[in-house]
């Protein structure tokens, strides 16, 4: 018998219908897989019982031909996820041993479609980070790495590592700045922010609420596209969930994009930009060309203030969210002599350096006297970076940019602790989207002299991620792309 | 804008984050590089800019009156560091 | 004039006030989750994952206390605000589970409304409404149970609140205290608040400036938290007001602070000085897309309302005949109006008020009764006018009937016919008394007829007498004229 964590998600699904093996063996080679690879520290809970008994009833409803769309998948969990009677602590030493009684309305949906799940994986503290150091469980190890450690991006490293090393069949994640774009061309797989208001957040520990959203990061387009349907939808318990119908994305999959019209942002062509990254694009503009799509230049005016603009409204918003910690409900209490030092010791402890970090500034960008200074105007520049998104869809369907300025780089590298802005610079390409809304679509595009991944970012309309898809799956069918061993 | 130490030490206390003495110089210091830095909005024009609160385009969707959830104290405490008698338990506040 | 004047030293001086109301809002389930709004439940019974501020949960808005707050809004002759918005308020504390509480700020759901207060003197004013906005309560901290911790109930938690803010109109404590009582008859008709400042679910902060008479402008306010009672009210803004003036005279000034009334030495004193105020950190909150409402909203709220205090108390005078004053006493509270209203139904209006200030508010006083425990129905208070009315029994009987009613909740024609105590008005059987009277009496028959003629009165208390009082007294004079010619 083949590999079979080697078969994507519509390969391992037909398998399983035509009997050629049962969800208890797909289940158990993920196991072994995560259990061979566990140096990676992708995964930081494990659950293979659960997953083991979930799968044996998935078979039978597979027997009775009742399966579900997943129906004995097994995926992975961004710690994010609250997931019911599971340790769910975003990474942080600060919800430390937090069993939530409740289950996220992304998990409760793929575990209703039939998915198992294989465990909780690693990730930046509360999804602040792009390199998966600030977890309170340390950093993953990228799975393309040779010889010296590199990151395998973030803040969902683990979710990318373990999908790119076949330690899940796919995983979910979530996206703020960049959080699953990122890492997925990190690790050289495929990974989906939709619009947001696509998926709800209920039951995902906020970090910035008017940016997070879920998304799936898996082997390739089409297993995007699957898990991506299942996890979307309107849910009445978010208030920010769209009430708009969830079409089945896979029906777009290699479909025709001849007239297509790509824009390429002329202001992401920044100087300087990496030469592999520059090339990679243009390959991949070409590929676009030769099957038939236009390709035309469009202006991003604002975009190269979405940085800011995002380090000051993902902070704010993150002071506030994140007030909730305090050690008095759940989490890591550190006793103090009144209330206020059992608030401040709990928290110092329990936060990371990035967390507190930004708690800080979010805190200060609010309060009184800085607040028009700062957050009021950065709601302004956003209006602007919006503006600019519609303004250039007049002209085209669908963005073409890198997902990241470069390709992964080593643990612990000096230049990117240097200081914190140049570790948020990882996000230029992905954060003016998200402070958008739009959907965007990462596909490995390519390697770097390295020898490296790199990705290729695919921007779509309010909604309209069946183009993205669309697109996507034209470009993979032109790309080589070779897999991790 | 630049920050002093007074205003990072009134920041941390309403973050409720303790920062060592030893320490407050560095982030005193990295918080002003920050603070610089996103100073570059400075530069943009918003005269005509409505600040973008949501980019949701629906409507808020209202509950009905209804009550679906409650009496599970059990599973609200359940994660309590401290907790008595169905209370949570914290050190005597004091105003 | 209505408003206060203090004679100072230095001159006169007139107090500037302006009060904040928080109304807890009357619905079956909390702000915004499903929890139950029912006080008194064992601790942390009535609590959501919302309520409790666990890491993911998301508030959904109940519709109720919309329609609530907009009622109170069209109750106070206020503008209502088609577009508003939800925003944090962020602080720590113990009762306050997620760090922060959702209320309104920059686009409060009602704005300017203004509200009629009737003063002793007989004159009215007009008090300003500056704006109501719906925010969510905090829970409760326990501080006697244990002596070195504090415990915490979140039942009240996410229990909606209006809070009501006026204009600085007051000029006097007698203004904001019919105010509050007109307030508080205004929620209770309107069924948004059921209005009981002990019980909490209506509580008033206070503030409080003096300015010279003539003056422009404000000085600085202090403001009192909380202050529990209409009483305490009044008498905190005259302590308030004196302690400003006795301060400015003797030189000194007023720094704005915080301060707590303590109602048993009539004080005022610090609680927060303003270097430790709160920095609130007001954002939108992003949980929440604005609050858009339809006229047809506004529409259907309007066709609920109930007629108002001022407008039925106007109906009563206009359309019942009643005085100024008794109206006004009869529609304080709805119950009282609705209980008058249907003892009034087909009966002689006037006289039934008459009955109902006198008798029968005397009898639930002496008994300590509630309107609806009264043993006397509407309907048989009613029937008891028209007894005397229609002449069945007199008006010293109808005292006694009333006795009887009371004792039993009988009917009175039931308690008339079962004790006899018809009036007599047959001419015959009055006659055949006075007959006996006058052959019993010949010597005060001769005195009469000899021009003692203040006689009459004494044969009309005999023959009264000898009915038990059941003959109708009218009769017996005309009939003893007669007889003694």
């Amino acid at each position: 018998m083949t590999d079979l964590t080697k078969l994507t998600i519509a390969e391992a699904r037909s398998g399983l219908r035509k009997k050629e093996f049962t969800a208890v063996e797909l289940t158990k080679a993920y196991i072994a897989r995560m259990e061979k690879k566990r140096g990676l520290n992708a995964y930081v809970c494990e659950t293979p019982e659960q997953a083991l008994d979930m799968a044996a009833e998935s078979q039978k409803k597979i027997d009775a031909g009742t399966g579900g769309d997943l129906e004995g998948i097994s995926l992975g969990i961004k710690d994010l996820f609250c997931t019911k009677g599971i340790q769910t602590t975003a990474c942080s030493n600060i919800l430390k041993g937090f069993v939530p009684p409740y289950e996220s309305t992304v998990t409760f949906k793929l575990l209703a479609a039939g998915a198992n799940f294989l465990g909780k994986l690693n990730m930046d503290e509360f999804a602040m980070g792009g390199s998966n150091e600030t977890s309170a469980f340390g950093p993953v190890i990228n799975p393309w790495s040779k010889g010296v450690p590199l990151v395998a991006g973030g803040s969902s490293g683990g979710s990318a590592a373990a999908v790119a090393a076949r330690m899940c069949a796919a995983a979910t994640g979530t996206d703020t700045g960049g959080s699953i774009r990122q890492p997925s061309a990190f690790c050289g797989v495929t990974g989906i922010k939709p619009t947001y208001g696509r998926c709800s957040r209920y039951g995902i520990v906020a970090f910035a609420s008017s940016l997070d959203q879920a998304g799936p990061i898996a082997k390739d387009v089409r297993d995007c596209a699957i898990l991506l349907k299942n996890m979307a939808g309107y849910d009445a318990k978010d208030a920010t969930s769209a009430k708009i119908n969830v079409p089945d994305f896979e029906q777009f999959l290699g479909q025709d994009i001849r007239g297509l019209k790509v824009g390429l942002p002329k202001e992401f062509r920044v100087e300087g930009l990496n030469a592999d990254v520059a090339a990679c694009w243009d390959r991949t503009t070409d590929m676009l060309r030769s099957r038939g799509a236009e390709v035309v230049e469009i202006s991003l005016p604002h975009s190269k203030y979405a940085l800011a603009t995002y380090y000051i409204i993902a902070p704010a918003e993150a002071s506030s969210n994140l007030a909730r910690y305090d050690g008095l409900r759940y989490g890591c209490r550190v006793d103090g002599k009144h209330l206020d030092d059992m608030y401040i010791n709990s928290r110092s402890a329990g936060f990371g350096t990035e967390v507190k970090r930004r708690i800080m500034i979010g805190t200060y960008v609010l309060s009184a006297g800085y607040y028009d200074a700062y957050y009021l105007k950065a709601q302004k520049v956003r209006r602007l970076i919006r503006d600019d998104f519609a303004r250039a869809f007049e002209k085209c369907d669908l963005i073409l940019t890198p997902t990241a300025p470069g390709a992964a780089f080593p643990i612990g590298d000096k230049s990117m602790n240097s200081n914190p802005i140049q570790m948020w610079l990882n996000d230029i390409f992905t954060v003016s989207i998200s402070l958008a809304g739009l959907p965007a679509l990462s596909l490995p595009a390519g390697l770097s002299a390295e020898g490296l991944p790199l990705g290729m970012q695919l921007v779509g309309k309010a909604f309209d991620e069946a183009t993205v898809f669309k697109a996507a799956s034209a470009l993979e069918q032109d790309i080589d792309f070779g897999s991790v061993k | 804008m630049a920050v002093d130490t007074q205003t990072v030490r009134r920041i941390a206390f309403l973050s409720r984050l303790k920062i060592e003495d030893d320490k407050i110089a560095a982030a005193e210091e990295e918080f002003n590089k920050i603070l610089q830095w996103v100073d570059q909005l400075a530069e943009v024009d918003t005269d005509q800019a409505e600040p973008l609160v949501s980019v949701n385009e629906g409507r808020l969707e209202l509950r009905h009156d209804e009550v679906t959830d409650g009496n599970i104290a059990d599973e609200i405490l359940a994660n309590a560091p401290m907790k008595e008698y169905g209370y949570f338990a914290v050190p005597k506040v004091v105003e | 004039m209505s408003g206060m004047i203090i004679e100072g030293k230095t001159g006169r001086w007139e107090i500037v006030c302006g009060l904040e109301i928080h109304c807890q809002i009357i619905s079956k389930s909390k702000m915004f989750s499903g929890a139950s709004t029912h006080y008194g439940s064992d601790p942390n019974e009535n609590v959501s994952f919302v309520d409790a501020g666990m890491p993911g949960m998301l508030p959904v808005l109940n519709e109720e206390c919309v329609r609530q707050a907009v009622k109170t809004g069209l109750g106070l002759n206020a503008k209502i605000n088609k577009y508003s918005e939800f925003a944090r308020k962020n602080y720590f504390y113990a009762d306050l589970p997620q760090g922060y509480q959702i209320t309104q700020f920059k686009y409060p759901l009602v704005g300017e409304g203004k509200v009629k207060i009737e003063l002793d003197d007989g004159s009215s004013k007009e008090i300003g409404i500056e704006r109501i906005h719906i925010e969510q309560d905090a829970g409760k901290s326990i501080h006697d149970i244990s002596p070195d911790k504090s415990f915490i109930d979140l039942n009240r938690a996410g229990v909606g609140l209006m809070e009501i803010v006026t204009k600085p109109d007051f000029r006097s404590p007698e203004e904001a205290g019919a105010f509050l009582r007109k307030l508080r008859s205004i929620v209770r008709y309107l069924g948004t608040c059921d209005g009981n400042m002990d019980e909490g679910s209506m509580r008033c902060d206070v503030n409080v400036s003096v300015r010279k008479v003539g003056e422009d402008g404000f000085r600085t306010r202090n403001e009192m938290k909380n202050v529990n009672s209409v009483k305490f009210v009044m008498q905190a803004i005259e302590s308030e007001a004196r302690r400003h003036v006795e301060t400015y005279e003797n030189g000194g000034t007023i720094e704005q602070e915080t301060r707590q009334f303590d109602p048993n030495s009539c004080t005022t004193k610090v609680m927060r000085k303003k270097e430790f105020a709160h920095d609130y950190r007001y954002f939108p909150e992003p949980d929440l897309p604005p609050l858009v409402i339809d006229e047809a909203f506004i529409e259907q709220v309007r066709s609920e309302m109930v007629e108002l205090p001022d407008v039925r108390q106007e109906r009563f005078v206009r359309e019942l005949g009643l005085t100024r004053y008794d109206a006004s006493v009869l529609c304080e509270n709805k119950e009282t109006a609705d209980w008058f209203e249907q003892a009034a139904q087909g009966h002689d209006a006037k006289k039934v008020a008459n009955w109902m200030m006198g008798d029968f508010f005397a009898l639930l006083n002496e008994k300590k009764l509630s309107l609806e425990e009264s043993p006397i129905s509407p309907a048989n208070l009613g029937k008891l006018v028209d007894l005397i009315a229609e002449g069945v029994i007199n008006g010293k009987t109808a005292k006694d009937v009333f006795a009887l009613m009371a004792e039993s909740g009988e009917a009175p024609d039931k308690i008339v016919e079962e004790k006899g105590l018809k009036q007599v008005t047959d001419t015959g059987a009055i006659e055949a008394i006075i007959d006996m009277v006058l052959t019993a009496n010949p010597e005060n028959v001769a005195a009469y007829k000899a021009g003692k003629t203040a006689l009459m009165g004494w044969f009309v208390g005999q023959v009264m007498k000898e009915s038990r009082g059941k003959a109708n007294p009218g009769m017996v004079n005309k009939l003893l004229a007669q007889k003694l010619g």
